[in-house]
């Protein structure tokens, strides 16, 4: 079955040079780091993490995704997702290599990193962080090709499947509940240290994942003979339209409770985002544009007619998507380091070499997923996909009582 | 029969629960009780700095000076990736709870020598992936281990004190004199004080202590009743730096 991401035409190939262009590139800037140092990236003793923790945390939010299409199809029998569920969990497996590979090229020392396996240490999230993900990533792998290879063949995917996809459903939780705890856990950083940063970064996951998702369910609809079907992509906006109200929700829980109270050292992190602290304001711009493409996204997924367009429900999800991708990918990391202890503000921002970098990583994380969705569409149009999947709903829907 | 199976499983389950979440919530290793402060059998190093008396030099930057160089600290003259284990900040950077626009001149002008506070909970020790950073259970030191450390600046996201510093490149070329007698490290790793354990060990005082002209610092056992540093803080008034996030600092500061 594999062998099927190794076959395709001109145009597939095409595509594949040029994410292996992108790697390539970016590998080059990612040998310079290693030579020099963290020194070429825009990182300094006061802002320590940022574009590359930033995109992690972003990605794991992605890879926590798939859980909307896994939990109605498998939970409540929801069957017009059946065809979308190897889509979210092949989804999730690139987006949690790139995870861990923006963990990876963030360190000092990327050579020692079995270290977090030799010396094992509990009291530390980010070794919770390394047991989720990884344990993410083998769950996805396997049911995702188990439910392909049955598939493939005609088939009912073995019963031992059944409980590990009833794991990845809090699974797919405790991997973006232990990346908040990576952060709400420290004293040192009054912008993180809140309970509703996990909700937050759940609710914001799911609006961005299905939308996401829904982008990509349009483009392989263009590029392949594949159709999730009106009622799944609606179902999906459905989805990404609680998710997006709940994170605009919960962001205005944080703003009341910060500038209510009217502690200094929780509202200078605010302040530097959404106005500015001491004439730094690297961020107002990017800050106010998430906020009116929040807006924007709100307005055309809440007002069913916008919804129901398939342009409109592309603007929204792109609205949401990058929105998210500013507050999470370039807001939330940087904005809890300024000020820093000392009530100091630093610039940061990322470098060419740091963006070159973020390119390799996603251009891996591309050739993962284009690998795996080729070999969802070539086996999906081998075989009789409505006999497929008659076959799979009979025998894998759990009973919802 | 005293216990059955059942018994026997809830109490190894609960056991291996609260071990485990022990070890969760506490940087310190199961089965071993932290060195608190206050407990009189265990030695536990701690610093005093007199405020007033630093103050009487301005422009003294002696134990900076001696503490950089008999470590090999990079002067990388940028201060984005600048490397510090101790150094002079001014009042409101170190004590932003205590600040305010009223402050006697004299305390607001004061600089405050600022370290690794080698907290009695440190949340550097309680987030690093790896143990390379920990509490020496002999005398409370948190040390660190150069060798081990990947350079995910965990720990320097962790301290509420600005404590750490990260080699964002080779530090070697920066080092202006090297001395022998201490290692060198590497691009990539984390640093800090140490409160020169490697001259502890010869019965010395940390040379920042030994040095200063105006003797403003003050080390010693915090657990010794008859410790001068127990004598100074029971007769002077002190503070700490951010004694509110309960990491109980042992740099006590005399106003």
């Amino acid at each position: 079955m594999l062998e099927k991401a190794i076959t395709g035409d001109k145009r597939y190939w095409g595509w594949i040079a040029l994410v292996l262009m992108m790697i390539g590139a970016g590998a080059i800037a990612y040998l310079r780091q290693l030579d020099q140092g963290l020194t070429v990236t825009g990182l300094s003793r006061d802002v320590s993490w940022g574009f590359y923790i930033a995109q992690f945390t972003f990605l794991v939010g992605v890879a926590a995704s798939a859980v909307m299409v896994v939990l109605p199809y498998y939970l409540h029998d929801f069957k017009a997702f059946s065809k979308l569920t190897i889509l979210g969990e092949f989804l999730a497996v690139p987006s949690v290599i790139m995870c861990m590979l923006f963990i990876v090229v963030d360190m000092g020392q990327p050579f020692r990193v079995q270290n977090v396996m030799l010396y094992p240490t509990l009291n530390s999230p980010m070794f919770w962080d390394m047991i989720s993900l990884s344990g993410y990533l083998f769950l996805n792998l396997i049911i995702g090709y188990m439910a392909l290879s049955s598939e493939k063949k005609g088939i009912a995917p073995p019963k031992w499947i059944k409980p590990l996809i009833i794991i990845s459903i809090p699974w797919a939780i405790s991997i973006h509940t232990v990346t908040a705890f990576l952060y709400s856990g420290l004293s040192a950083r009054p912008f993180w240290m809140t309970a509703v940063l996990a909700p937050r970064f759940l609710a914001s996951a799911f609006a961005a994942g299905p939308a996401l998702l829904i982008l990509i369910i349009f483009l392989m609809r263009k590029l392949t003979r594949f159709d999730a079907g009106k009622d799944a992509i609606q179902k999906l906006a459905v989805i990404a339209t609680y998710a997006m109200c709940i994170n605009v929700f919960l962001v205005m829980m944080e703003v009341f409770t910060t500038f209510y109270s009217g502690m200094p050292e929780h509202m200078h992190h605010f302040e530097f985002l959404y106005v500015g602290l001491h004439g730094h304001n690297t961020l107002v711009p990017w800050m106010w544009f998430s906020s009116a493409l929040a807006v924007v996204a709100l307005v055309l997924l809440l007002t069913p007619k916008f919804r129901k367009t398939e342009v409109m429900l592309g603007f929204a999800c792109i609205a949401v998507f990058v929105s998210i991708w500013i507050d999470k990918g370039l807001g939330m990391i940087v904005a809890g380091f300024t000020p820093s202890q000392m009530g100091e503000v630093v610039d940061y921002w990322p470098t060419l070499n740091e963006f070159m970098v973020s390119i390799m990583v996603w251009g891996i994380g591309l050739l993962i997923m284009s690998f795996l969705y080729k070999i969802i569409f070539t086996v999906r149009g081998e075989t009789n996909p409505a006999v497929a999947d008659e076959e799979e709903k009979k025998e894998l829907t759990v009973p919802t009582k | 029969m005293g216990i059955d199976r059942r018994k026997f499983l809830t109490i190894a389950g609960l056991t291996t629960l609260t071990t485990l979440g022990k070890s969760v919530f506490s940087s310190s290793p199961a089965g071993h009780d932290p060195i608190e402060t206050g407990s009189e059998t265990v030695k536990r190093l701690a610093m005093a700095i007199d405020m007033v008396k630093c103050r009487q030099n301005e422009g003294c930057a002696e134990c900076t000076n001696i503490c950089h160089k008999i470590h090999n600290v990079p002067d990388i003259g940028n201060a984005k990736e600048e490397v510090k284990w101790i150094w002079k900040e001014n009042f409101e950077a170190a004590f932003p709870n205590q600040h305010h626009d009223l402050l006697e001149d004299n305390i607001k002008n004061s600089p405050a020598v600022v370290l690794c506070n080698h907290c009695d909970d440190p949340p550097c020790v309680k987030v690093c992936p790896t143990k390379s950073t920990w509490k020496r259970e002999s005398d409370g030191i948190v040390m660190m281990d150069m060798h081990r450390c990947i350079g995910c600046r965990y720990c320097v996201a962790g301290c509420p004190y600005g404590s750490r510093s990260f080699n964002f490149r080779d530090p070697r070329p920066f080092i202006k004199e090297t001395n022998p007698e201490y290692p060198t490290r590497s691009k990539g790793v984390v640093e800090k004080c140490n409160f020169c354990a490697e001259r502890l060990v010869d019965g010395l005082l940390p040379a920042c202590v030994d040095i200063c002209p105006e003797k403003a610092l003050t080390f010693g056992n915090i657990n010794d009743p008859e410790s001068e540093i127990r004598q100074i803080l029971k007769s002077r008034h002190s503070i700490r730096r951010k004694p509110i996030l309960g990491t109980n600092p042992q740099i006590y500061y005399l106003v």
